[in-house]
Order: C-alpha cells, then structure tokens, then sequence
C-alpha cells in the first residue's frame, strides 16, 4: 500500500510538482540580480517670482565617467493640447534616473491632457501637484528614481514651485535645487533667495539685530541668479555641465532659453 | 621602524567591519600620457582632482620630479602618487650621489615597480615614468600592482582609453618636438572633455638630454566663467552675537610665548653651500 | 491504490519508487535572462549631412572566446531605419523576429499603391517611431524585472527626413546626440567622432565620405584596443534614398609596424 510505503516523504498528498519542499539554493551559487537603476546625474533648479517661475536644469546625461549626451533636456512642458506643447501653463523637471523621469513626464503629460479633454480647461497647478504626488506615490514600492520639481502660476497668478521626493511627499516652496549639485546650489538659494544669514547692517545690537526683509526678486535678477549657480556648481561637480536650458512661465505662456556651460 | 604605521588596524577593522566607511581619498581620476619623439620624451596631464563626483582642487600638479632629467605623471590615489614620486625621488639622489652617475630611467622605474609589487597594489599609484639618460630616451608605464610596460606611446588613468582613441589614429613614427607636444596635448583634451574624471588644464613636460622644460598651464581650454552679479556683503551683514578681544600682551595668558634671540655665528644651523 | 487528482496518470509509487524531486527544481527565483551569455561588442555611428553612418563588427563573443564570426549586428527596418545591437544575441535574435512581425504589420495596413518603395516608407513608421517603440519596450522590459540586455542604436531618418540616431538600452534610458557608440566604443570611439561631429550644425557639414571614413577610423582603433572585437565588419549607410548595407568588410590599412621596435617591458634591450 501507498500509505505504507518506506518512504517518509509518502505519508500526505505529495504527488503536485508544485507541492516539493522548497530547498536551498546550492552552496556557493550565487544569484546575480539585475539592477534597475542607475543616476544619469544632471541638476536642476526652481525659483517663484511675484508673477513668474524659473526652471532650469543643465543638459549633460551621464552614465558613470561618461558623457551619453551633451543635449539631453530635463525641464519639460506639461499638459498642453497637442504634442508641440505650444499652450502649456505647466512645466516639470525631472533628474536621476532617465528612464524613470521619462515615464514621469509622459504618465503627468497624458494625464494633464485628458484633464483638458475632459474638463475644457488646463489643470491648475495646485491639482497637478497633488496628482503629481499620487503618481509618485503608486510606486511607494518600486519607485520612480527621480527628483522632480513642478513650476507654473498659482491661482492668483503668483510662481509657484512644488518639490517632490521620490515616492511623493511634496512642498510648496520659493526655491529648490534637485539633482547631483543639490547641496551646491541649496545654500546659495537660501542666501540669495530667502536672505537666509542676512541682517540689516546697524538695525540693532546682537539677537535684535533684524533680519533682511524677504521680497521677491525680479525676472532678470533670477535669471542672473540661475546662471550664477549653475556656473558654481559645474566648476565643482563632474556629472553638471554642457549646457543650461532655462523656462520662464509667465501669464504669456513658456519662453524657453538655452544657453552654454562648460563642457569639461 | 620605517615605513607605514600600523597602530591602527585592529580599531580601524572593527569600525569596518559595524558599518563605518573608509573615509574618501582625494584621487586624480585622470589622463596622463607619455609619447617618445626624436631627440626626447614628452609627458602630459591634466589637471582636475576628484573625489567622488566633486572636484577637489581644479589645478592641482600631476607632473611629479625625480630627477632633473626624469619626470613621473601620476594617476589614481593623490597621496600616493605624490609620496611615492617623491621616496624613489630621494632614493634615487642619495643612489646617484654614491655612484657619481646620473640617475637612469631603468633605475627609477625598476625601484617604483618593486616597491609598489611590496605592497600588493595597496599604494593607489599608476604613473608614466619618462627621461632621458645616458642611455637614451625613455618611457616606462607603472601600475599600482608592480607590473610595468615600455612602449612608444602610453596613456593612464580614467581618460586613458580617450586619450588612446587620439594617439591610435594620429601617431606615427619619428614625431618632432613640437608634432609631439600637439600630439600629447590633444591626447590630454580628448580626456578632459570625454571623461569626467578628468578636467580643467593642460599640463605638459619636455625630457630633453640638454633640459627639461615644463609647461604648466600650457593649454587652459576652461577658464572660469564670469559671475554676473557681485556676491559682496554689506559690512555688518552678519549678525555677531558676542565679541572678545585678546591683545598681543595677553597672549601668554593662552599660550606659551618664548622669545628667540637671532642666532649668532656660532650659532647658525648647518646647510648646504 | 491513491485515488486522489494529483496521482492521476503518474507512475505509482509503490511500483517505480517516490518521483526524485532533483530533478525538477520548481523552487528558487526565476534565473533565465538575468545575464548576458553570448554577446555583441561596440555599435557606433554618426550623423552626416544627409544621413547616418553605423558600424558594428560581425563577432558574437561567449565570454572570452570568440565564439561566433559571422554574426550580422546590424539589421534594417521596413527598408528605411537601421537598428545596431550591442550586449546578448539571443536578445538580438529575439528583437529581431519581434521587429519583423512588427514591419509585417505595419505592411498589412499599407495601401498597395504604385508609388515607389520610398513613398510607402513615408507612410510606415520612421526611425524616430522606432526609437520610441524600442524605448517603451525596453523600458516595459526592465519595470517586469525580465530586461532585453542590450544596448542598441537606431539610425535613419525622422518625420522631416532629417538625419535621426539615438540610443536605447537594457533599462530603458534613452538618448540622442550627433554622434553615438555602445560599450567600448562609448570610451574609445566616441572621442574621435566628437573631434569631427561636436555638435548637430558640425555633423550637418560633414559628407558622407567624410562620415564613413570617420566610422572605419573608429572600427580601427576599436580593433586595436577592444580586446572582444573583430576586424570583419557590417557598416550601412541610410539616406532618404534607401540603406546601402555592407555586411561582410574587412579592415583596411592596419598598423603593427610598432611592434617590432618594442622589446620587453623593462631593462630588457634585446
């Protein structure tokens, strides 16, 4: 009889291949993963003004020592009605992994188009933003490696900058740098920016010495800010350079400059 | 005892082995090049030190001296290219001194290499050695594990194979000086501009049997970019919390201060005329 | 007797002995196409001002042996796009009959017309439609954790019938430039285009003579340097006119003279 037989492994069902014991792997083999990142580096930058928003990001894609490209654009124009995106309101910075800021774009792009499609109007910033976060957030557990920073006009027509980490948690802020010079470009802005470290010379004595008084800079003062850091931050950090592509959203639509960076 | 000192290993494996790091060493992820003429030898770099992906001095010197006739170019650990250079530099003087000839490039490159095998690659040194003895014109490459190489043209470092791609379609036999200059130069840019490990300046070196001529800065294709905007303070912009004064009659309050007299003729420490 | 499910039309136990579970591991992660076995060396290629140039050399490598010879790394697509593989060959092999089925599709919906090849090209899908459908599939591949381990260039025109090339690789990072090379040829081939092609005005003024004699240049040095390589070779040149495939070259004027000046490596003088 079956039941009966010598073998141990016959007492129960044990006929189901599926149903063997699961066994360790051999000793010494070793399982090689695929890894699905990789940092193509680049860095990126946002600044709000009274009734405008800056956003920049250089244009070197890297992949370890190397140069992929010296144009690769990372601000991108989201949500307009055709493919040129020549009505867009909205733009989208995008750095880290290449790929994964690709799909980023292109899953808020569509989105934002079928929100005009439906709706008949654009989407605000403020509901990109929190859809933005909630994209991010859908990959809590195999995230989308990138840092990205939203730009456009609030509903008062105030700039408006929105920062994201990787899964989703996001801010509203005046300024933010993302990418491999972050923490060059960051102490810089909160100097210049929000006159972080600041004093009014003569106002007072020690603690009752007053701070500079934050007012927001104008259009050509923030373009000269946001080439003065990416000039700073591609002397010190090898993965910046190349070039700078700049938007300017203003309530005339996006005007897109480029312009030059060192390209050691 | 000389050489390295190993007081540390035990407490610095332990550290390792809970997590901590190695802390991060300035490294000259690099391209170094080297490339025989008629009638001498040229060495090159360029000129950006890294660590990890920031750049630690952007005109830093990687054309080290040995001798007056032979120079190293050094890639890959800073601290041992630069001390490394300089221990077979020394040992090589006092070797020429005691044997009343000049150094030779055989020398110098036969003591790197055996030091270097000593320490199993440990010592992060990889260079380009070159001179001119009286024996000819030399070019030697060095690798951190001892192993060594002579051919009429060579590169190193993270540049290296960009800095190949250069030498592989132009170089031909029997170059003149200035061919040899232009041709390690553009070997120089082809890794500041494709490898961004490597970056900033040209620097160059001419071996001669009559001299050596070294060009630094002989070629700087990166000059830093004007800001647009001054970035000065208005005095007073920083807040001071509190303010204390120590004058120089106080000082030995804090610290000892002794007074030397200037020393006499007697006195005088021994130098070289 | 068992009359359970599971034992139905097996051998019995009693009879044959328990089945020996060695022999089908069922247990353990999934290990198939997780690393490159046979692979493909450098693709490059370069812009010029009608066209693109692309190379790659006909060597299929297991590991260090130089396994296959013969082996076409450059396949076209509906007459008007090149696309160069680099990394494993299975893969290659696997995209290639996946872009067949594509193009077979795609001339279904054609309209049978008797305009001439180039204007059903016009219809079909063009070297940046493919680029994107290549990126998307790569992409799609490595968010399934199951990648296509290659990295590939695309060559041809775009919807302008301007020069196109861009790269796509096993995660999905995608990019363009005036000129473009894989593995090695990254390194060691990409500097030397560069002197002739830094930006997309330089490329619109080289030739197509220009243009290939760059590409050969390249497929030189990388025989030279790449010790994975091979100096048989496929180059194809894509125009508004067409492709003009070479599949079967052979390097021409290398160098080794130098070789018989060098002795040793060290003191060695004979």
């Amino acid at each position: 009889m079956a039941m009966f037989s010598q073998n141990p492994t016959m007492n129960g069902p044990n006929y189901s291949f599926s149903d063997t014991p699961r066994t360790k792997a051999p000793e010494g083999a070793r399982e090689h993963r695929f890894d699905p990142y990789t940092d193509n580096g680049g860095s990126t930058l946002a600044i709000a003004g009274a009734d405008f928003t800056i956003m920049a990001g250089d244009t070197r894609l890297t992949s370890g020592y190397n140069i992929n490209s010296r144009y690769h654009p990372k601000v991108f124009k989201i949500g307009g009605t055709t493919s040129d995106q020549h009505d867009a309101t909205i733009a989208l910075s995008v750095v880290g992994f290449a790929a994964d800021g690709e799909a980023l774009k292109e899953r808020l792009d569509a989105i934002c188009k079928m929100y005009r499609y439906r709706h008949g109007k654009p989407m605000s910033v403020k509901a990109c933003a929190q859809r933005l976060s909630t994209i991010l957030y859908q990959k809590r557990f195999f995230p989308y490696y990138a840092y990205a920073i939203l730009g456009g006009l609030d509903e008062e027509g105030k700039g408006a900058v929105y920062s994201y980490d990787p899964v989703g948690s996001y801010e509203r802020e005046q300024c933010r740098a993302g990418g491999a010079a972050a923490s060059l470009i960051m102490p810089f802005l909160d100097n210049q920016v929000n006159f972080k470290n600041q004093y009014i010379p003569g106002s007072g004595e020690g603690h009752a010495l007053q701070e500079r008084e934050r007012k927001p800079l104008s259009r050509q003062e923030v373009e000269t800010l946001v080439k003065d850091a990416f000039d700073g931050a591609v002397e010190r950090h090898i993965e910046v350079g190349d070039g700078l592509q700049m938007m300017i959203i203003t309530k005339d639509g996006i005007q897109e400059v480029t312009m030059p960076l060192k390209k050691d | 005892m000389p050489g390295f000192d190993f007081s540390n290993y035990n407490r610095n494996a332990a550290l390792h082995a809970r997590g901590v790091p190695l802390p991060k060493a300035t490294s000259t992820g690099t391209t170094i090049v080297g490339c025989i003429y008629d009638g001498g030898v040229v060495i090159a770099a360029d000129t950006r030190a890294t660590s990890g992906p920031i750049v630690a001095d952007k005109n830093c010197e990687k054309l080290h001296y040995i001798s007056p006739n032979i120079w190293c170019a050094g890639a890959g650990t800073a601290a041992d290219t630069e001390f490394t250079t300089a221990l077979i530099s020394s040992q090589l003087e006092l070797h020429s001194l005691s044997t009343g000839r000049k150094p030779r490039v055989v020398t110098c490159m036969t003591l790197l290499k055996q030091h270097l095998f000593r320490y199993q690659g440990h010592i992060g040194a990889y260079l380009v050695v070159a001179g001119v003895d009286p024996t000819g014109t030399h070019l030697f490459t060095v690798h951190a594990h001892g192993s060594t190489d002579k051919l009429p043209y060579v590169t190193m470092g993270s540049g290296s194979l960009a800095a190949m791609s250069v030498f592989e379609t132009q170089w031909r036999p029997k170059l003149t000086q200035e061919d040899a200059v232009k041709l390690c130069s553009d070997a120089i840019l082809a890794g500041i501009f494709n490898d961004l490990g490597s970056g900033s300046n040209v620097d160059v070196a001419v071996i001669t049997s009559e001299k050596t001529t070294l060009k630094r800065n002989y070629i700087k294709p990166n000059e830093r970019t004007q800001k647009l905007k001054s970035y000065k303070f208005a005095r007073g912009t920083t807040n001071v919390l509190n303010e204390k004064i120590i004058r120089k009659e106080d000082l030995g309050n804090f610290v000892t201060v002794e007074e030397i007299s200037v020393a006499g003729p007697g006195d005088q420490m021994e130098v070289d005329a | 007797m068992d009359h359970r499910p599971q034992a139905w039309g097996r051998p019995r136990d009693d009879v044959y002995g328990a089945y020996d579970h060695s022999y089908l591991q069922q247990s353990g992660p999934k290990t198939a196409t997780q690393s490159p076995v046979v692979t493909g060396t450098s693709v490059v290629a370069i812009k010029f001002k009608e066209g693109v140039v692309i190379a790659a050399d006909n060597l299929a490598s297991y590991g260090s042996l130089a396994r296959f010879t013969d082996v076409k790394r450059l396949r076209t697509f509906l007459g008007t796009s090149v696309v160069g593989f680099g990394g494993d060959v299975s893969d290659m092999q696997w995209l290639d009959r996946h872009l067949k089925e594509l193009a077979i599709d795609e001339a279904y919906d054609q309209e049978p017309t008797a305009e001439s090849a180039e204007a059903a090209a016009k219809e079909g899908l063009n070297a940046a439609n493919l680029y994107k459908y290549l990126q998307k599939l790569m992409y799609k591949r490595r968010n399934d954790f199951d990648p296509l381990w290659n990295q590939i260039l695309i060559a041809g025109l775009d919807e302008d019938d301007k020069p196109f090339l861009a790269s796509v690789d096993l995660r999905g990072t995608s990019f363009t430039s005036p000129s473009l090379a894989t593995g090695f040829g990254a390194m060691l081939a990409q500097p030397i285009m560069r002197l002739h092609a830094a930006t997309e005005e330089d490329a619109a003024k080289l030739t197509r003579e220009q243009a290939v004699e760059v590409v050969k240049e390249c497929m030189k040095v990388l025989y030279y340097r790449d010790a994975r390589s091979l100096d048989r070779y496929s180059i194809a040149v894509v125009t508004k006119e067409g492709i003009d495939l070479k599949e079967d070259e052979q390097l021409e004027k290398q160098s080794w003279a130098f070789a018989e000046r060098i002795k040793g490596y060290g003191t060695q003088t004979v």
